[in-house]
């Protein structure tokens, strides 16, 4: 059984169809790169996976059932976390409470909301922020606290969207070594990139479209040297 | 039959000048993404505008559209420049304040028409104020017909003025993303200032057209401003062909409703209609033709 | 923060103590519609303040409420009493209906929704005459003639009605409620059906408005169309109560009731006969006004700008302080 594919994925916005016959898999316990030019599609895909926007033919399928169709709160509560791209702390909320927020999803006391809270604030590197207001935090500490809220609503498949966009090196680094952490305690990663050096660190398998259709898949350095790639990247020569 | 057609022809000369009232509300909704519950009221300011200028200068209320509309364009103008702009700086837990900053400016004029004027009821007496014209057995009111008709002309106007003028390209093109308006060079701050007035402007033309058929007291504008969303609502908020359809639908269905269920219920016509709209075509009528 | 428990007993004695400490029954007047205020300013406050959902029609609730204790004696023959009863369940259940209706929607058609549904109820309520009297209204006798029996009854749907809140705000629901107001799409993103919570939001805010319009029925033996149903009596006051004590608090509202009622009893009585006969019509324009000046320079109200206005108190001081300083 796939653990995770899109069959036949299509979407059309009025006359334009921002994504076309999109099929691809992934399998449990891999980081998955999906990766594009700007405007290739990439989050119109995240929004598909988790309901916000309806599809317009073909498929989803998660752990053996069709998940299209129902809406985003239920997506979460099967198990498939996401991040937003342009960062969306609850802002009036405390960085604590944000998470705890989350973690409700899977928790059936407060006290248990709480505990869980903290030990995603542990693993995020958020501890010390805990009580500062979302509103307030750095661009690091945003995107970190989108991962964490993701992270405490208890998800087996994780979609991050560019969440190194904006950060420096050294942050980018941080980064990529939180997402191989949150790998190799069990969950599974879709990750939307442009940073390329983190995509090729990172990622089991890429997969690469231009105006919502796939132009080429493999493994990193497959797809990095593919021309096609290049050609969506820089254009033709 | 006669009577269900002389009950539609009054209901569409009515709708020409809730036409009028919803699109100004529309326009406003579409470049500031607000609905503006001072909308009747400032349509009372201009009736009582209209009403002075009859009684005390003996202006002939069509005549004083070219005094109404100017004093609400400004009027309105103001109370977007001071009062509404400033509150896009506020950070405030509620997002609807520019909403509930409308309201305390309708009961401000409200108010401040019943301070001036007294709460009692008045209505102007002109020489055309109850001639009639048949065609073919069917009365058509004259003060009614001819403010159908400088409706019908205003609309006209603001259309040739949205779509063939630079300002009003200005004012499509904010309503359609205020931040790539912004990118644009667009001074979206003054196009704000200016759709304000301009939605003012139309509703007072409105006042102004209904005064010679109607009454006038100061809380008269609370149940035009509901009216002007029913409008709105209907036409699938945002979009102006669709508040003149609106407007066009509400005056039948309430001319309707009064005649054929009871003179009291008219003005709940609306709000049923509303909340139909609401359950069923919650795009509007607009939904129906671009789907 | 450890002086809360304290002041918080201080004035919950002070509250118990007040018909033995006023003995004039204007002041327990005064009093009683003010922690009725307090009941629909805090219900009010719960849907907007704190989930995001702006009602203006709470009068709705408020008028359901009312009629139902009202009805249960011209139609039932039974006492207004069972009004506090099943004003609250039935009051819940038109929220129930409002909520389904429109909460599948976002933006502002809940907060129009809910003026057109006051707006028709009202409009019935009146042509209905063989129902609800029209515009006649409802007499019904008073139970009690001193007013004791009814401040006791008041402060106890008051501390009700805020210790609820308090506790709902403590618990999951409100975690999601003030989720839901933050960010819509974050909150489904995190597994919150914000239909199901924006209802449940709204229920417990009918339910608790409807509670008080059934006291009022009770407390003031009449009510018309015109009075309980009213958009500006009721509907704009319970913005006006939230937003000037401050909305998304738990002690704004109950601040704002005090804060409103006074100041509404004060123009009514013309400053307390201070002031010309006229002064009493201008009230509604007053708060017109007050509107516009909390909206545009104290946009979280009393409670949540209590830190800008003592920094604005103290900044003001110390400046004073120090161009003293400079001249000598």
């Amino acid at each position: 059984m796939t653990y995770f594919e899109t069959q036949h994925l299509t979407k059309n916005f009025g006359g334009l169809t921002a994504v076309n016959d999109l099929s691809f898999a992934v399998h449990q316990g891999e980081i998955f790169g999906l990766i594009g030019p700007n405007g290739s599609g990439k989050t119109t895909v995240f929004n598909l996976i988790t309901g916000f926007y309806p599809i317009t033919s073909g498929a989803i399928v998660y752990r053996g059932g069709t998940i299209h169709g129902l809406p985003t709160w239920k997506i979460c509560k099967q198990g498939i976390g996401r991040t937003f791209q342009v960062v969306k702390p609850l802002r009036r909320m405390t960085v604590l409470d944000n998470v705890v927020t989350s973690a409700f999803n899977r928790s059936s006391s407060k006290a248990e909301a709480v505990a869980k809270a903290l030990e995603v604030l542990d693993f995020c590197g958020l501890r010390t922020r805990q009580d500062q207001p979302a509103k307030g935090l750095t661009i690091g500490d945003r995107k970190r606290l989108e991962i964490a809220r993701a992270l405490a609503t208890g998800p087996d498949l994780l979609l991050l969207d560019e969440t190194m966009a904006g950060l420096t090196p050294q942050e980018q680094a941080e980064g990529v070594e939180l997402i191989r952490k949150i790998r190799d305690s069990g969950i599974t990663v879709i990750i939307v990139e442009h940073i390329m050096h983190v995509i090729m660190n990172l990622c089991d398998r890429i997969l690469c479209i231009n105006y919502g259709q796939e132009i080429a898949a493999g493994a990193p350095l497959e797809v990095a040297n593919n021309q096609a790639v290049i050609e969506a990247y820089l254009g033709k020569e | 039959m006669e009577m269900f057609i002389q009950t539609l022809v009054s209901g569409i000369l009515i709708g020409g000048i809730y036409a009028l009232i919803g699109i100004g509300m529309t326009l406003i909704m579409g470049v500031m993404k607000i609905i503006n519950l001072a909308h009747g009221q400032l349509m009372m300011v201009a009736m009582y505008i209209t009403f002075v200028c009859h009684q005390y200068l003996g202006l002939d209320p069509y005549f004083a559209l070219f005094i109404a509309m100017p004093c609400l364009f400004v009027l309105g103008a103001a109370i977007q420049k001071y009062l509404l702009n400033p509150l896009l700086k506020v950070d405030s837990i509620l997002p609807e304040n520019q909403v509930l900053m409308t309201v305390g400016i309708g009961m401000v004029l409200t108010e401040v028409m019943r301070f001036i004027f007294h709460s009692d009821y008045r209505s102007i007496e002109t020489g055309y104020s109850s001639t009639a014209f048949y065609l073919g057995g069917i009365s058509f009111n004259l003060p009614m017909f001819v403010a159908f008709g400088i409706a019908l002309l205003l609309t006209l106007g603001l259309f040739l003025f949205l779509l063939k003028t630079d300002v009003g390209k200005s004012v499509r093109a904010t309503a359609q993303n205020m931040d790539a308006a912004m990118i644009l060079g667009i001074n979206a701050h003054w196009i704000t200032i200016l759709t304000y007035g301009l939605g003012s402007a139309l509703v007072a033309a409105a006042g102004t057209l209904l005064l010679p058929i109607y009454y006038l007291f100061p809380d008269i504008g609370g149940p035009f401003t509901l009216k002007a969303f029913v409008i709105t609502m209907l036409g699938g908020m945002g979009s102006t062909v669709g508040a003149i359809v609106g407007g066009v639908v509400l005056g039948v269905a309430e001319s309707l409703g009064a005649t054929y269920i009871a003179m009291s219920l008219k003005d709940a016509v609306a709000m049923v209609i509303f909340l139909l709209v609401l359950i069923f075509l919650p795009g509007g009528l607009k939904k129906l033709t671009k789907v | 923060m450890n002086s809360r428990p304290w002041v918080l007993g201080i004035i919950g004695l002070l509250l118990l103590a007040f018909p033995f400490l006023v003995p004039s029954d204007y002041y327990r007047h005064i009093l009683i519609i003010s922690l009725m205020w307090v009941v629909i300013g805090s219900s009010w406050n719960l849907l907007a303040g704190y989930t995001g959902q702006v009602s203006f029609g709470h009068a709705v609730f408020f008028g359901t409420g009312a009629y139902t204790a009202g009805l249960c004696v011209t139609k039932l023959g039974i006492s207004a009493w069972w009004g506090l009863v099943l004003g609250g369940p039935v009051a819940l259940l038109v929220g129930l209906v409002i909520g389904w209706i429109c909460f599948r929607l976002r933006g502002p058609y809940f907060a129009l929704a809910t003026i057109a549904v006051g707006e028709i109820f009202r409009l019935v309520a009146i042509a209905w005459r063989d129902f609800t009297e029209g515009m006649e209204g409802i007499l019904i006798i008073q139970t009690y003639r001193s007013k004791v029996p009814y401040y006791y009854l008041a402060l106890l749907l008051a501390a009700g009605c805020i210790l609820a809140i308090h506790l709902v705000m403590r618990s999951k629901w409100g975690y999601y409620f003030v989720a839901i107001r933050e960010d819509q799409d974050v909150a489904e993103a995190i597994g919150i059906s914000t239909f199901r919570y924006k209802s449940l939001s709204l229920m417990i805010s009918s339910f608790f408005t409807g509670v008080a319009g059934a006291f009022y029925m009770n407390y003031m033996a009449f009510i018309d169309p015109h009075v309980v149903f009213s958009l500006h009596d009721v509907s704009i006051m319970a913005i006006l109560v939230g937003i000037i004590g401050g909305v998304g608090t738990l002690w704004g509202p109950p601040l704002g009731a005090l804060v409103m009622v006074w100041l509404q009893e004060t123009f009514r009585s013309s400053f307390f006969g201070l002031l010309p006969r006229w002064v009493s019509e201008a009230h509604v324009l007053v708060f017109g006004l007050l509107v516009i000046f909390v909206i545009r320079y104290l946009a979280n109200g009393i409670v949540g700008d209590w830190a800008h206005i003592k920094q604005l108190i103290f900044r003001s001081k110390a400046a004073s302080f120090s161009t003293g300083g400079d001249r000598s």
